[in-house]
């Protein structure tokens, strides 16, 4: 945690949603420390092949930017124009009605009225107004329209930085104006001329080299999840063998590297584990992990359409060398905005795979049938539902959960059930938050998109402060300890918003509580979770 | 200090002006009767077009509905079919229920920081209200308005005045429609103006558009209860216009030319505004796809290959540490 930040109490007190006396566009963006990340490192931005790699720092007045940056940014546009229905229409069709002013995040919690996503987006439109349309290069700022400048520029980098593509704006808007479409065209055009965050590229660079963001190499990734194995061990007694790269096996798993990394994604990762373990020692269940798609995240998506395919490639390379059925993908957020509703269209078509089927319950996964990947969440709901998962909930029952809806999978996908049919069977006390802040109306952890660096905490505790207040109120009202997720960047942005909000509750992940729950063959009589924490008595010792 | 509605109401003020200077002092009701109107129908039509077929010529390379409710997977969970439909029918409903109902911005909420330290979001109603009330009212008043282009008035016509005019006693009849219409725009303007948030992302633009809708229904008003034109001439003019025979029947008054140059004025101006989201909404991507795309490919008609980072390239990077960690390669 940032040591600079106010104290929670006093951050409250200074968000102000008083509008500035002068009009936004007299109004030049201060970038302030706290609220932004660090520039791109020039070597990952180089080893991509990106444009203008170069140190460069967001303070300087100088941006080191190519001479003709502004034919580069109009060339750009015009092309994304063409390219994406979505922008052009969401370009022109804004009424600012204002209704998505208060939807964000982000403005709820800076009280900037830049944040709005209207004014977001108008920081772009100006820009669109003035270089493409007639009205606009005819009345100039009276159309709303102004010219490309330097500040405009260091001002929609700011922004742009200021969204996590959460969509949550696009839900309220009469027009489904989706402010995610504008952000990710925006950023796709800043890093055009070299204008990228070092938090985005240099995962980026690793994924792209290593196979996953952290950079982590095929034998140490082999390694931290052997470390894992000794851990269950120590829990359960049961030894797990993992296999990595094989050929011939029915299913690929991917799952985002933040996972395998960092608490309390780790607790996640063993509960996929043990989860594999359990179904091949029941049911023969034939799964392999792979070093070389060892990411299901994707920050390319953070970078540019063209990056995003990029990395995502891995995914059906390494099923096809494999010459698995199907691929199974792990929890995480943004990574199924870019399964659901990308990969099969870039990447695509998986002709070489089979429609997925459960090789347990038989069922086919119709909804998947084309793309050929299926959320683990709904392979774990159709095993509870079919009474594949020996269970005892109430190794759970220390814990009073909450679920909080990750926005890719929540409004770039759809999945609210599935989670909360699983919770409901592996945990004994379930409590929702407040209905305006869950399902598609979910708040973001503040730290999406790649913002969850270490230098913008102010923003990230901002951008968060929706989320952690609503947290907050089950908190108070039934003693909610635990807030359960289904996204790797969640369980990196969201222990530290707690900290700072609501520092009794804790997170974790889907597949957490699962394992916890899951009476595993041949395991020991359990004394702790996951974590090395006592597990609370049952009724059973109780008695004794 | 902003300025931005005062120059729009000016504006507004001073084409009212012109058409009645044009009128009663020129002499000019061949232009405002005639030119005007039959130039802004072909600037709205070319406009209009040209519009839609420049959103339609770009690509929608990938299917990108909001979701906003629960997809198909499993059997057993219920689907929310038209918050996140995964047929065309689904989408059509959920389309129809937007353009129709405004469906999105019923769910508006409003954000407020409790004793400064709790958000609460509560149900937020009038702009939904506000928004639903114009756009039927403004839908109405220009269908009643048919009757002056048809002979004989369709029934459908007839009927729906006659509905509009229900709560009546004594004449002329009063069309609620129109009474709607400027309560609901007054409405609109007032929260544009009153609301700090809403009035700083206001442009001229924005204002603009409110005060020609409000002229047009005020004359529109004026003409028909207070200071009253012929009507019978005034239809005759338009039926001259859509006959392609146009007239100036001289028993029309000032007024109705003031009317007809405010709606010219919104005609032309249409395609080239914000008022554009008639024909955008439908071209919305985040609202006009079906949410089925792990079930069915979508194509895009751009797809371009990329460079990316071949296993062979990796393996041959890492295999000896591959090797010695007992991972299995392609290449001993």
């Amino acid at each position: 945690m940032a040591e600079d930040l106010p104290k929670a109490e006093e951050f409250l007190a200074n968000i102000d949603y008083k509008v500035p006396d002068t009009a936004w566009m007299d109004t030049p963006a201060e970038i302030r420390k706290g609220m932004y990340c660090y520039a791109s490192n020039p070597k990952s931005v180089e080893y991509l092949g990106l444009p203008n790699a170069r140190k460069w720092n967001p303070l300087d007045d100088d941006w080191q930017l190519p001479e003709n940056w502004q034919e580069i940014i109009h060339n750009g546009f015009k092309e994304r124009l063409e390219r994406f229905r979505s922008v052009k229409v969401f370009m022109d069709i804004c009424v600012r009605c204002g209704a998505c002013a208060d939807k964000c995040h982000f403005y709820i919690g800076t009280g900037d009225p830049k944040n709005m996503p209207v004014l977001r987006a108008e920081l772009l439109r100006s820009v669109y107004r003035n270089d493409f349309t007639k009205i606009g290069k005819l009345l100039g700022r009276a159309a709303g329209a102004r010219k490309m400048t330097l500040d405009v520029l260091k001002e929609w980098w700011y922004y742009l930085f200021q969204c996590t593509e959460c969509r949550r704006c696009s839900v309220f808007c009469p027009y489904g104006i989706d402010t995610a479409e504008i952000t990710i065209m925006g950023r796709e055009l800043l890093n055009l001329i070299g204008l990228n965050i070092d938090w985005i590229a240099t995962p980026v660079a690793n994924c792209f080299r290593t196979g996953n963001h952290l950079g982590i190499q095929p034998h140490a990734f082999k390694d931290m999840l052997d470390f894992f194995v000794e851990d269950i061990e120590e829990v359960t007694g049961v030894e797990l063998e993992p296999s990595f790269n094989r050929k011939g096996a029915d299913i690929l798993f991917i799952t985002p590297s933040g996972d395998v990394f960092a608490d309390p994604g780790t607790y996640t990762c063993m509960g996929y584990m043990m989860l594999f373990h359990y179904l091949k020692e029941k049911y023969g269940f034939d799964i392999t992990w792979s070093t070389y798609a060892s990411e299901g995240g994707n920050f390319g998506f953070f970078t540019s359409h063209e990056t995003m395919k990029r990395l995502n490639a891995k995914m059906y390379a390494e099923a096809k060398r494999l010459g698995v059925k199907w691929i199974l993908g792990g929890e995480c957020g943004h990574m199924w905005r870019v399964i659901h509703q990308y990969m099969d269209t870039m990447n695509g078509p998986a002709d070489f795979l089979e429609e997925p089927v459960s090789p347990i319950t038989g069922t086919k996964f119709e909804n998947a049938k084309s793309t050929k990947m299926v959320h683990i969440a709904e392979f774990t709901a159709d095993l509870i539902k079919h009474n594949k998962l020996e269970l005892d909930p109430r190794r759970n029952d220390h814990l009073k959960v909450t679920y909080h809806d990750s926005c890719n999978t929540a409004r770039g996908m759809g999945m609210f059930d599935e989670p909360r049919y699983v919770i409901n069977n592996v945990v004994n006390h379930f409590y929702e938050m407040p209905a305006n802040t869950i399902r598609e109306q979910t708040f973001c952890c503040g730290s999406g998109s790649g913002l969850n660096a270490g230098e913008n905490m102010e923003l990230r505790m901002a951008g968060g402060l929706p989320r952690a207040n609503a947290v907050r109120s089950v908190h108070e009202k039934h003693g909610v300890n635990m807030l359960a997720c289904v996204c790797a960047v969640d369980r990196a942005a969201l222990p530290p918003l707690m900290e700072y909000w609501v520092p009794e509750v804790d997170v974790t992940g889907l597949h957490e509580l699962v394992a916890n729950a899951l009476i595993v063959p041949g395991e020991n009589e359990r004394t702790t979770d996951l974590r090395g924490e006592d597990l609370p008595e049952t009724e059973d010792d109780a008695d004794e | 200090m902003n300025f931005k509605y005062l120059y729009s109401l000016i504006l507004v003020i001073a084409l009212f002006l012109i058409a009645y200077a044009g009128v009663e002092m020129a002499g000019m009701q061949f232009v405002f009767g005639i030119l005007v109107p039959y130039a802004a129908v072909v600037i709205f039509l070319w406009g209009f077009i040209s519009k839609i077929l420049c959103w339609a010529n770009s690509a929608v390379p990938f299917r990108i509905p909001t979701t906003a409710g629960q997809q198909k997977s499993l059997d057993w969970i219920r689907q929310n079919k038209i918050d996140n439909p995964s047929t065309t029918i689904g989408v059509v409903v959920r389309m129809a229920l937007e353009i129709l109902t405004f469906r999105s911005l019923f769910r508006n909420t409003k954000m407020a920081l409790h004793k400064g330290a709790k958000l609460i979001y509560s149900w937020e109603i009038w702009l939904w209200v506000g928004a639903l009330a114009f756009h039927w009212a403004f839908f109405t008043t220009v269908t009643r308005h048919l009757r002056f282009f048809t002979d004989p008035v369709p029934f459908p016509i007839t009927l729906l005045e006659k509905a509009d005019s229900f709560f009546q006693v004594g004449l002329p009849l009063v069309f609620q429609s129109g009474i709607v219409l400027l309560a609901a725009l007054l409405f609109l303007f007032l929260r544009r103006l009153l609301e700090p948030q809403v009035r700083y992302i206001s442009l001229a633009a924005d204002y603009f558009p409110l005060f020609l809708l409000i002229g047009i229904a005020l004359s529109g008003i004026l003409m028909r209860y207070f200071i009253k034109t012929d009507v019978v001439a005034a239809k005759e003019l338009a039926m001259g216009l859509v006959t392609f025979q146009p007239c100036i029947p001289e028993t029309v008054g000032s007024i109705f030319y003031i009317h007809l140059f405010l709606v010219s004025t919104l005609l032309a101006y249409f395609p080239f505004s914000k008022l554009m989201h008639f024909g955008g909404v439908f071209l919305s991507p985040t609202r006009n796809q079906a949410n089925n795309t792990r079930m069915q490919r979508h194509v895009n008609p751009w797809n371009y290959p990329v460079n990316t980072h071949t296993y062979e390239e990796y393996e041959d990077e890492f295999r000896e540490k591959m090797i010695d960690a007992g991972l299995p390669v392609d290449k001993e």
